[in-house]
């Protein structure tokens, strides 16, 4: 029988670890089952797509996974940290020190240049990249100090990612990180996510609805209806830049 | 700096308007609080320092003649500290270049020493000198108004003799604090002034040698009061003694107690409404203004930002606008507590003012608005983090809207579909919709209160001046005279009526509750003073029995009907039971009246009068003051025309003051709240109101979605806020009444007219303001992003 959490074949330490996830918003009748009792495990420096359509399942386990989000029921587990049932100081302090966010509508915050919304994260973390370094790693060393709004999307984006990486996560986690920018841009953002994952091991996980995106990956996991429907292995990752779509 | 930091100050410049609108509304509070707090301790303080350092004296009696070696007697008595006994008569005083009649008092002073109660503050000069009795000090008030300093002279009229003396020094005593004409309700300084004289020099001058007919006598312990009343008032009964009484009755201690009542309440009241009304409007903003950030707390909080971290960050921003807000009140109000002091100080006359700015006072309100601004940032934090930061990042889910009353009245073929969406709105979110109009009629409820007192003093002069005391000029004679007396003044020129009546000082008891006034005999019929009944109609006299001012019948639980314990204070003292028969309407002072051959019947006493009222031709004034000062029998000449014009000064110097400065603030409040009310109306609904514009509305469409909700709340708002002002000014009325005078809850359209007036113009400029931030929405934004 083949292992459900479909990494038979690979080998390497599981960094996430989720059995029987379950979320449910609302009750009775009203009831969305977002997450069905899903069981994954995540390796270390692995690079996976999340595939499926909208009300897939899709944000609801990545924000599980970051301690965004707490499951209804089931168990999941970030190396030795418990994060089903963990209270909200411990998942702040687990989100503080190992998990890096980009959002598909960036979240910049508004009022702070590309340099001080990298610094805002740089401040709490442990080890983190200089701000100017992280900016200059994904291709912004001359719009260190220009605020959101004079930023185009694809370089907004970019902040975020800087933003996600300077404190040096272990893992990288994007909700639709291109779902907002056209395919020119979408494909630098993308090289940047690529290139973290690559350079600095860091475990990613990449949200999307876009299929040609999961060339990219090592594992693509489709869900659908809050289930795992398959799991695709790539024999070899596909380079941002050769992403048609 | 810390990127969070950056942000804060960054966002505050961006919310300037509403930052200084919040803080405004902090001052405004503060203001009030620190203005009234400060003057009240600074009177109180002052009137302390000054009684203690002046030794005010703890009873007072006058007689009609006592020997001077009554004294030792009077000091024999228990608990007595000491005595001091002195001539006290009334004067005719003249200045030259001043035509109307001026009366005074004078006071002996112990030759060659200070006296050793109510001890004279010399402001300019000496004390008079033992061996002279041509000199005289002046009280300050006195000497201002008529700009006299030492070296000048002044022509007095004692016991009919015109002496002439020469002021030595100007002083004020802690007997005249309240310096005015006894039965005056206001201060005149210019007709009524008080002058003392050597101890010899006043016997001589009031044929009073080798006797006193007033004593002050300072006690040992407060306690034994009643005892040493009782004492003298047996020792001193045989020598025509008028009952002693303590502080309490002392008219200048009385009047200053009566006004720092008042003051309290308006130290109490405005400040506790103003600070309410600022702190609900902060908390209200506050958590408003947090609500709006909902997401980018999320966002923080992805980051791994804890909750106490993201917190401290909001109340920081909180509390820099607060304390921006506090800083500048407590210095406004330090300042305006100050110019309130010294306006209260040309009505009380202390020699000096202990004015300062307690730390308690501003501790107080630092933390009133701090832990306001705490708690609604709190319950506002409080929201956003019980949300998930993946929930409170993603934009709120739609608001189930539903068709709202008048749509499913069937009434929505009348509505444009903007007209709708307001109404929608507003039903979706009643919770909010009804801290808004609150917040909106709180504004106009204080607005109110500013401004009622105004229309409603002239109310009260006209019922006075004009239904009650029509008299052009009112006589006090020295002592009670025959009813000849009306024939000589009649023949005075220019005196086209008289009408006399008697007055004795009365100690009136019901049950347990006791009350000293003046019970007054007025002739029935009378058209010069006239009593009025509750709907403000004249009132027929009875032949017997007494009517009393409505709140001396509250103030003695006395009803229509029951039997009052009448204790006379002069001549043979005679205790009389007598019926109330019927309360008079009255707003100015508290007296008992009863029907003048009645009185007189009840005295035991001939047809006697105390003084009379005249109504007097115009054209014959001057000649008639010139023959009225050399009259000795008058003791005193009240002319009605300078008690209205007394009245109008001290209630603007004192209440119109504050009132216009509770307007403005209250003006500021209004503004405050609206303003607040629409820009975060715009922050929550921006968006929303973009992309509106993107599918082709308008404008003035957007405008009138977003002002139109603000314009509905505000109309809403202004009834609701009349009732709320109508009883804000209803609790002010009902605590400020007083044996001075009561203000009737008479709320003049004008108010009405003008906290709608206040409400409506801010809820204009607020729509101006905003409307045109709404014409520079960043379209683009709105595609460009979520939501």
């Amino acid at each position: 029988m083949a292992d459900r959490t479909g990494h038979d074949g690979l080998t390497g330490e599981p960094v996430f670890r989720a059995r029987g996830l379950t979320k449910t918003y609302g009750t009775g009748e009203a009831a969305v089952h977002a997450l069905r009792d899903v069981d994954l495990d995540i390796l270390a420096g692995e690079f996976i797509v999340l595939l499926g359509p909208s009300g897939s399942g899709k944000s609801t386990l990545l924000n599980i996974l970051g301690g965004l989000d707490a499951s209804t029921s089931g168990d999941a587990r970030y190396r030795d940290h418990q994060l089903t049932g963990a209270g909200e100081p411990e998942l702040t302090l687990y989100r503080r020190e190992h998990v890096g966010f980009v959002f598909q509508f960036y979240n910049l915050i508004p009022s702070l240049t590309a340099r001080e919304n990298v610094a805002l994260v740089t401040e709490i973390a442990r080890n983190p990249l200089a701000p100017e370094d992280a900016l200059t790693l994904v291709g912004l060393a001359d719009r260190m100090d220009h605020f959101p709004a004079q930023l185009s999307g694809g370089e907004q984006q970019r902040v975020a990612i800087a933003r996600a990486v300077a404190k040096r996560p272990e893992v990288l986690l994007c909700d639709e990180p291109t779902g907002a920018l056209d395919v020119q841009t979408g494909v630098r953002v993308l090289a940047v996510i690529d290139r973290v994952n690559r350079e600095l091991g860091t475990t990613t996980v990449v949200i999307t609805h876009n299929a040609a995106i999961a060339a990219m990956a090592d594992r693509v996991i489709h869900l659908s209806n809050g289930l795992i429907a398959h799991i695709d292995h790539n024999a070899w990752r596909q380079a941002p830049e050769e992403i048609v779509w | 700096m810390k990127a969070l930091d950056r942000k804060l100050w960054r966002e505050l410049w961006q919310l300037k308007g509403q930052a200084i609108a919040i803080a405004l509304v902090i001052v405004c509070g503060v203001a009030i609080h620190i203005m009234f707090g400060t003057t009240l301790d600074a009177l109180r303080q002052t009137q302390a320092r000054y009684y203690r350092d002046y030794r005010f004296a703890d009873v007072f009696v006058s007689l009609k003649r006592a020997p001077e070696s009554l004294r030792a007697r009077i000091a024999a008595i228990p608990g007595v500290a000491e005595v001091e006994t002195r001539v006290v008569a009334p004067i005719n005083l003249e200045v030259a270049g001043f035509s109307e009649p001026i009366t005074g008092r004078l006071i002996s002073i112990p030759d060659g020493r200070e006296p050793r109660l109510n001890r004279l503050y010399l402001r300019q000069g000496r004390l008079v000198a033992a061996d002279r009795d041509d000199e005289a000090i002046i009280s300050e008030a006195f000497a201002n108004a008529h700009r006299l300093v030492p070296g000048d002279r002044l022509r007095v009229v004692i016991n009919g003799r015109r002496q002439i003396l020469t002021i030595v020094g100007t002083a004020l005593s802690p007997e005249y604090i309240n310096q005015m004409r006894p039965g005056s309700l206001f201060p005149d300084y210019q007709r009524y002034g008080v002058l003392w004289m050597g101890q010899r020099a006043a016997r001589v001058a009031y044929g009073m040698e080798g006797a006193f007919n007033d004593a002050v006598v300072g006690l040992a312990g407060a306690r034994a009061t009643p005892e040493v009343i009782d004492a003298i008032d047996r020792l001193l009964t045989p020598y025509g003694g008028l009952g002693a009484y303590d502080r309490e009755d002392q008219p200048s201690h009385r009047f200053l107690s009566e006004e720092f009542n008042q003051i309290t309440l308006s130290a109490t009241l405005f400040p506790t409404l103003f600070l309410g009304v600022a702190v609900f409007l902060l908390n209200v903003v506050i958590s408003r203004l947090i609500g709006t950030q909902r997401d980018l707390i999320g966002t923080l909080k992805a980051f791994g930002y804890g909750n106490i971290a993201v917190a401290l960050h909001y109340l920081k921003l909180v509390m820099i606008i607060v304390l921006a807000g506090v800083m500048v009140g407590v210095f406004a109000g330090a300042e305006l507590g100050r110019r309130l002091s010294e306006l209260y100080m040309t009505f009380f006359r202390f020699p000096f003012l202990d004015y300062r700015l307690t730390l308690s006072l501003v501790l107080g309100a630092t933390l009133f608005n701090f832990g306001a601004a705490a708690a609604g940032t709190a319950f506002a934090l409080r929201a956003a983090f019980a949300l998930r930061p993946a929930e409170a990042m993603r934009p709120e889910p739609p608001t189930r809207y539903r068709a709202t009353v008048v749509e499913r009245l069937g009434l929505q073929r009348l509505l444009s579909q903007p007209s709708r969406m307001i109404l929608r709105h507003i039903e979706r979110r009643p919770l909010k919709s009804l801290l808004t109009v609150l917040g909106i009629a709180l504004a106009c409820g204080i607005t109110m209160m500013g401004r009622f007192q105004e229309a409603t003093i002239e109310h009260m002069l006209d019922v006075h001046y004009k239904l009650s005391q029509r008299e052009d000029l009112a006589i006090t004679f020295v002592e009670p005279t025959s009813w000849q007396a009306i024939s000589s003044l009649m023949e005075l020129p220019g005196v086209e009526r008289v009408e006399v009546y008697r007055a004795v000082p009365v100690r009136l008891r019901f049950q347990q509750r006791s009350h000293r006034t003046t019970l007054k005999g007025v002739p029935a019929g009378g058209d010069l003073q006239r009593l009025l009944d509750a709907d403000l109609r004249p009132l027929s006299l009875p032949p017997a029995g007494v009517l009393l001012t409505d709140y001396l019948g509250e103030l003695l639980g006395v009803r229509v009907g029951d039997r009052l314990l009448v204790e006379v204070l002069e001549g043979d003292r005679p205790v009389r039971e007598v019926p109330v028969v019927g309360l008079v309407k009255e707003y100015l002072g508290v007296t008992g009246y009863m029907d003048l051959a009645g009185l007189n019947r009840l005295l035991r006493e001939g047809p006697t009068i105390s003084g009379a009222y005249l109504a007097v031709d115009e054209r014959a004034q001057p000649e008639l003051y010139r023959r009225l000062s050399d009259i000795p029998r008058i003791a005193g000449t009240a002319i009605r025309e300078q008690e209205i014009r007394n009245f109008h000064r001290t209630m603007e110097q004192t209440m119109l003051f504050f009132t216009f400065i509770a307007t403005v603030f209250a003006v500021i409040i209004a503004f405050g709240v609206i303003y607040n009310s629409v820009r975060i109306a715009l922050t929550e609904r921006g968006r929303e109101l973009a992309s509106l514009r993107v599918l082709g509305f308008t404008r003035a469409e957007i405008g009138y979605i977003l002002l139109g909700e603000l314009g509905l709340l505000t109309l809403l708002a202004i009834p609701f806020g009349f009732v709320v002002g109508r009883g804000i000014c209803a609790l002010f009325v009902s605590g400020a009444r007083s044996e001075l005078y009561r203000i009737p809850l008479i709320i003049h359209p004008s108010t009405y007219a003008f906290a709608a007036t206040v409400v409506l113009a801010s809820a204009l400029l607020s729509g101006w303001l905003v409307r045109r931030k709404l014409d520079r929405l960043d379209l683009i934004a709105v595609l460009k992003t979520r939501d």
